[in-house]
């Protein structure tokens, strides 16, 4: 039998971080923001970009589910249509909370240059929406910023309390 | 080239005369030019009646009677090779004469040439179905339906295509908006949240141009953005946004430009 002595005063202290439950729960929440996989178009292939070797979400804890049951994230990536408006609004609900929702693109944050009959203007008419990132299509490293920004949010909150559930009306 | 006219009112013409570039002519050759569509066309003429047939740009164009384009295609399929429907869709000719023009772009893979058929029906009238002939001519001709409210009779799911099933007005139209009508304007809040909910979500913002200085959150002024709901007194401080706090942020390393290496070498 090997004889294992660890001196806790010596080497690098205890194995305790002492916090508070705020920090330990954002903690939690902030770096393991599993992103529900949405890519609509042309801002999808980015987002796949990101979340691919080269940008790698997976240093940030963000990883692709194909549920909206496991994710915490949804990152609307492209255009949205009137005909799929429902099933994001239905995508959305099935999210548990706490949820976010990022709009990646200018489609998806205003219909940009689809300024027609078939595009919603904007996915904020149907879902909450948390971060906006400009761009057509943004580069990975925005998406990247984006989600960071949304764990500097999600530090902001106070954990303990019961989150207020976002509505749009 | 089309004649000039004053364009000082323009948005009080109606949609479909002034809007688009007329396209000249391309100039027609004469069927007998061509010895392969020549026989082509003697052989649809033995049996049904062909209005007008001439070449344009190397494929020949005919025109048949409505009620023929079944038997048409059938004999352009079995015995003269034209055994792919390439596309077929409608032309909408309602400003002009209250008439719609149906194409149908037939290819020879063996003889290398294509004929388009063409017929015009009057509008609110129905077209038969080819389906039967070319499965390409199903989604075609839904799709048909779909943009122009064209009806295929014999159909088997004579179903929109592109748009929900509970739309209404035919987009392709030259009098459908392209902006929608009032309809597609509200169709997804109609949808999800009740015609109620209108009021609260507002019509839709199609100036994109438009820069609202005092917009609920500012997004307007970069740099000056405010939480959702906070009064705005117009004298905001800037801030620059930063991906982590100042004082770092628990059990997570960051970043030092000073100790990391920036390695230079693209080939590394």
């Amino acid at each position: 039998m090997a004889q294992h002595k660890v001196n806790y005063t010596q080497d690098g202290g205890l194995p305790v971080a002492l916090t508070s439950i705020d920090k330990i729960v954002n903690w939690g929440r902030s770096n393991s923001l599993w992103a529900m996989t949405y890519g609509l178009a042309c801002c999808g292939i980015e987002m796949m970009a990101a979340g691919a070797s080269r940008y790698d979400f997976d240093r940030f804890g963000t990883i692709f589910r194909a549920s909206p049951r496991q994710s915490d994230v949804m990152i609307v990536a492209g255009t949205l249509t009137k005909k799929h408006a429902e099933f994001i609004k239905r995508l959305y609900d099935q999210m548990t909370e706490p949820r976010w929702v990022i709009s990646m693109g200018s489609c998806a944050n205003t219909g940009g240059m689809f300024n027609t009959y078939a595009t919603v203007q904007g996915v904020d008419r149907i879902i909450p929406v948390d971060l906006y990132l400009p761009g057509c299509a943004p580069r990975p490293e925005t998406l990247q910023y984006g989600v960071m920004l949304l764990q500097k949010k999600i530090r902001a909150n106070k954990a303990g309390n019961a989150q207020k559930a976002k509505r749009l009306m | 080239m089309r004649a000039y006219k004053p364009k000082d009112n323009v948005q009080a013409k109606p949609y479909y005369t002034d809007r688009y570039y007329v396209a000249p002519q391309v100039p027609k050759q004469d069927v007998a030019s061509d010895e392969v569509f020549a026989a082509d066309l003697e052989a649809i003429k033995a049996k049904f009646e062909v209005k007008e047939a001439y070449i344009q740009v190397g494929q020949m164009v005919i025109y048949i009677n409505p009620h023929d384009i079944y038997s048409v295609l059938e004999l352009m399929r079995d015995e003269l090779e034209y055994t792919q429907l390439s596309e077929m869709s409608a032309i909408d000719w309602i400003a002009k004469s209250n008439q719609f023009e149906i194409f149908y772009q037939m290819l020879s893979m063996t003889k290398r040439k294509r004929i388009r058929v063409k017929y015009f029906i009057q509008n609110g009238q129905a077209v038969d179905s080819v389906e039967k002939l070319f499965r390409s001519a199903d989604w075609a001709e839904r799709e048909m339906y779909d943009m122009f409210g064209i009806e295929a009779n014999g159909h088997p799911f004579m179903k929109r295509i592109l748009m929900p099933y509970d739309w209404q007005g035919h987009p392709l139209l030259k009098t459908y908006p392209l902006q929608g009508d009032e309809f597609a304007a509200w169709y997804e809040v109609d949808k999800i949240y009740g015609k109620e909910a209108r009021d609260i979500i507002g019509p839709e913002l199609r100036d994109t141009a438009r820069v609202d200085r005092y917009d609920s959150e500012r997004f307007a002024r970069l740099g000056f953005e405010v939480p959702k709901g906070t009064e705005i007194t117009g004298d905001e401080q800037p801030h620059t946004e930063s991906y982590q706090e100042e004082g770092g942020v628990f059990l997570i390393k960051k970043f030092d430009k000073e100790s990391s290496t920036v390695i230079d070498d693209p080939q590394r």
